[in-house]
């Protein structure tokens, strides 16, 4: 599951380390946002709560199953820079206390499995509930779903940016996508359930969906009953969150673009996947779930991927027309 | 001036359920006195308002004089010390020692002031020999011990203790009310165990159903079998009130 | 997840090395890692000189082998994943035994075996030899933001009690004949995860109001600090010293 020392050269694990020490730096701020100083406590436990969440297996498909990344649910129940928070701790953690994943890949399993779920998951959630207003439980299954192949294929393009093995980039990424995707749909089912069995007992607990309070009621010890006040009015989403929302979309749309591209570049991608039908076996190991073999694909010549960065520029085109039009309609409605 | 003064205190959870409706009490200075109700009466709610930690939805407390209010919070908290039901809510701190001089340290003690504070509170507990170890190593009658001791180091007007004598066996429950007796301040305590609220305090209320439905003294109250039964109150089997 | 999530690598003692501050050690260890993923993987001989250097470490802290290889389990998914490369990889190949095998996937193999078990063993020695408390206090002092140091606290503190509460849960579940075997267990899974979030955050809740009814304002009082001398400063970075100069006689 965490990328061990090795794996990436230097270079590219200093780089991680830079981008999740800024990405952590960003929710830091924000979480004191969200959580005020209630962000120590809270988040400590919310991370203790995702490190034992990691340990719950469950089924994915017939004899395989699966554990919770978790990055999406974390967003959706506590927010997402106190979600990536949470992340980055659990990560920390084992890293340092259990020796699981490499001190130096600790960046880039920081911003794979931290930044890159938590902020696809929260971008995926928001433009769902957008577009359909109260499907906490819909958006989080998608949410979820997105998020785990999404950072399967971030894993895919840093390893080969600057991956210890030489791979064929195409086929990996068909390969891992389509696993993960597999996966994702464990991990979309669960998070959904979570967050739907939450949202039935305290769905003033879950971050997106907050309000709904009654006025007050005096009662005399006969019960003679008046009604007092007006509940205070329940926070609106906070405006803070639309950099966080736009940066979600863009992640998205970028590698929803990088996807399609690598999928095309590859025909035979399906075929791909079904011969990696063995790593689908191998990821029902208990223990590590669904990460271990099936996330590191195979390993071949060097790619040539010119056509990519023109793609990646069409993408980062379209992200920014919709963001701008989005940023028009928020400031509309203030 | 009375310790603690409350009035027409109602709040409802953001979930909309309403917990009490219109609370009145009043407790001297130096008084024991217990508030005892069923499961589900609000008695922990109430609780929570006594330091500001959940803020009146309508109604007022007052401690020692002091409105709870957002601008006085810090001096409130000082001087009313809770004691959690569930120690390990209160002991979150790598070690006894930190834990009891967080709240010290917070008010600015540093160096040996926090040591000779740290070591009477534990002193008071007997617990001193605990010092150095993480809370989760020790058993659940010493961690409630330590937690009072935490509550202690700030020397606080009144202590307030949620369910003091819940989950501890035998010799711990007496332990803990032997150090109970032995402090000289002003205490709430919030229980369901009427035999230890007997034992310990002189006065008693039954907060039923976010109400205050009966006050007087302990030894009244808990003859009154009729006044319990309604509210859901009763002594243990083979317990007779002690004719003084 | 490993198994050795379940416990605590911390072996008390009293060694040279368990004494050091855990800010050097920290630093040490990152370094040292830092210098092995830098190394070429042509240079075969540098590999065995770390594990050497690890080695006498792991003899100053005197912390047994049965334990080193226990802790090392964790490392086990990536030697599998290891040893596939050859046979999976494409590229130029060579015939070993019958078996055909790619060249740069052998080197891939060995490239990621070599450093990801050194970085592990020395991870491993760092967590047996310093308690998990003192790594926090080691951290802050290496200033990574003190709201992350206070994070990481309140999460090695809950971490017993909400497993416990975890545990209690399964225990719950599969007493009353529950097993997760297909995908329509996945609500009562889920119910599990939902009621364990609840628990946690309310315990969170809890947790912050015992903090402010202590006077917590928003920030931790630093009651423990360790400082660090020259001489002990000197010792931990002896070890990626050691490193860098095998790397750089390797050159």
């Amino acid at each position: 599951m965490h990328v061990p020392d090795g794996f990436f050269n230097a270079v590219t694990s200093i780089s991680a380390g830079v981008v999740a020490a800024a990405g952590v730096a960003v929710c830091l701020r924000g979480a004191r946002r969200e959580l005020d100083d209630r962000t120590a406590p809270m988040a400590g436990l919310v991370a203790a709560f995702i490190f034992a969440v990691q340990m719950l297996n469950f089924p994915v498909a017939a004899g395989t199953s699966g554990h919770l990344l978790g990055g999406a649910l974390a967003a959706i129940l506590v927010g997402p820079y106190t979600g990536v928070l949470c992340m980055a701790v659990v990560l920390l953690v084992q890293g340092v206390f259990f020796a699981d994943g490499g001190l130096t890949a600790l960046g880039i399993n920081i911003t794979l499995m931290g930044v890159v779920t938590v902020l696809v998951g929260w971008g995926v959630f928001k433009l769902v509930t957008g577009l359909a207003k109260g499907q906490v439980v819909v958006a989080a299954f998608l949410a979820a779903l997105v998020s785990v192949p999404v950072s399967a294929l971030a894993f895919t393009l840093l390893f080969w940016i600057g991956g210890t093995a030489p791979i064929e980039v195409g086929t990996v990424a068909a390969a891992m996508g389509g696993v993960h995707l597999l996966i994702g749909i464990g991990e979309g089912l669960i998070t959904a359930a979570t967050v739907g069995a939450v949202l039935a007992v305290r769905p003033d607990l879950v971050y997106a969906a907050r309000g709904l309070a009654k006025p007050l009621v005096l009662r005399g010890a006969e019960g003679a009953g008046a009604t007092v006040g007006e509940p205070e009015p329940a926070p609106e989403a906070r405006g803070a969150l639309r950099p966080f929302l736009l940066g979600g979309v863009g992640v998205t749309l970028v590698l929803a673009g990088l996807v399609s591209f690598f999928a095309s570049s590859s025909p035979d991608g399906l075929e791909a996947v079904a011969e990696e039908k063995g790593f689908i076996d191998q990821a029902a190991d208990h223990l590590f779930g669904s990460w271990t073999l099936a996330d590191y694909g195979e390993v071949g010549g060097i790619p040539v991927g010119v056509a990519g960065v023109i793609g990646v520029g069409l993408v980062l085109v379209v992200a920014g027309a919709v963001a701008y039009a989005a940023r028009g309609r928020g400031q509309a409605k203030v | 001036m009375n310790s603690l003064e409350v009035r027409q205190l109602a709040y409802a959870y953001p979930d909309g359920t309403q917990a009490l409706y219109g609370v009145d009490l009043s407790i001297a200075r130096g008084e024991r006195v217990a508030l005892l109700g069923p499961n589900g009466a609000g008695k922990t709610t109430l609780v929570m308002h006594l330091n500001g930690i959940l803020t009146a939805g309508h109604g007022s407390v007052t401690v020692a004089g002091t409105p709870v209010r957002k601008d006085t919070l810090a001096e409130i908290r000082q001087r009313v010390g809770l004691v959690f039901q569930d120690p390990d809510d209160q002991l979150f701190m790598p070690t006894v020692r930190d834990d009891v001089a967080f709240g010290p340290a917070n008010a600015g003690l540093r160096g040996e002031d926090l040591d000779r504070v740290v070591k009477g509170a534990l002193e008071r507990v007997g617990m001193l020999d605990a010092a150095d170890r993480p809370p989760h190593h020790l058993s659940f009658g010493q961690r409630r011990r330590v937690a009072v001791a935490t509550v202690l180091a700030m020397e606080p007007e009144i202590l307030v203790l949620d369910e003091p004598s819940s989950n501890l066996d035998p010799a711990a429950r007496r332990e803990l009310a032997e150090i109970l007796r032995s402090l000289d301040v002003t205490v709430l305590m919030v229980t369901h165990d009427l035999p230890y609220a007997l034992e310990l305090c002189e006065r008693a209320l039954i907060l039923s159903d976010g109400v205050i439905a009966a006050d007087a003294p302990t030894r009244t109250l808990l003859s009154d079998a009729e006044l319990l039964a309604r509210h859901r109150l009763e002594l243990p089997y083979g317990f007779a009130i002690p004719v003084m | 997840m490993g198994a050795g999530h379940r416990h605590q690598l911390y072996l008390p003692g009293g060694s040279v090395v368990h004494r050091l501050p855990p800010q050097c050690k920290l630093l040490a260890v990152l370094a040292f890692a830092l210098v092995v993923v830098a190394t070429p993987r042509e240079r075969f001989w540098c590999f065995g000189a770390y594990a050497a250097l690890l080695g006498g470490v792991a003899l100053a802290a005197r912390v047994p082998v049965g334990h080193m290889a226990r802790r090392m389990v964790i490392e086990v998914p990536f030697v599998l994943f290891a040893l596939l490369i050859p046979v999976i990889g494409l590229g130029e190949r060579i015939t070993v035994m019958g078996l055909s095998l790619s060249v740069p996937g052998l080197w891939a193999a060995w490239n990621i075996l070599a450093k990801a078990t050194l970085g592990v063993a020395a991870s491993v020695l760092l967590a047996s030899t310093t308690e998990p408390r003192e790594v926090l206090i080691g951290a802050q002092r290496l200033r990574l933001p003190s709201l992350l140091v206070q994070i990481a606290m309140f999460m090695l503190r809950y971490l017993d009690v909400i497993m416990d509460e975890m545990r209690r849960m399964r225990v719950a579940r599969e007493s009353r004949g529950f097993e997760a075997r297909n995908f329509r267990q996945i609500p009562v899974v889920a119910r599990s995860a939902g009621s364990l979030f609840i628990r946690s955050y309310e315990r969170g809740e809890r947790v912050h109001l015992a903090m402010l009814s202590r006077g917590y304002s928003g920030r931790m009082p630093m009651i423990n600090d360790i400082s660090a001398s020259v001489g002990q400063w000197g010792m931990a970075l002896a070890l990626p010293a050691a490193a860098l100069a095998v790397l750089g006689l390797s050159l």
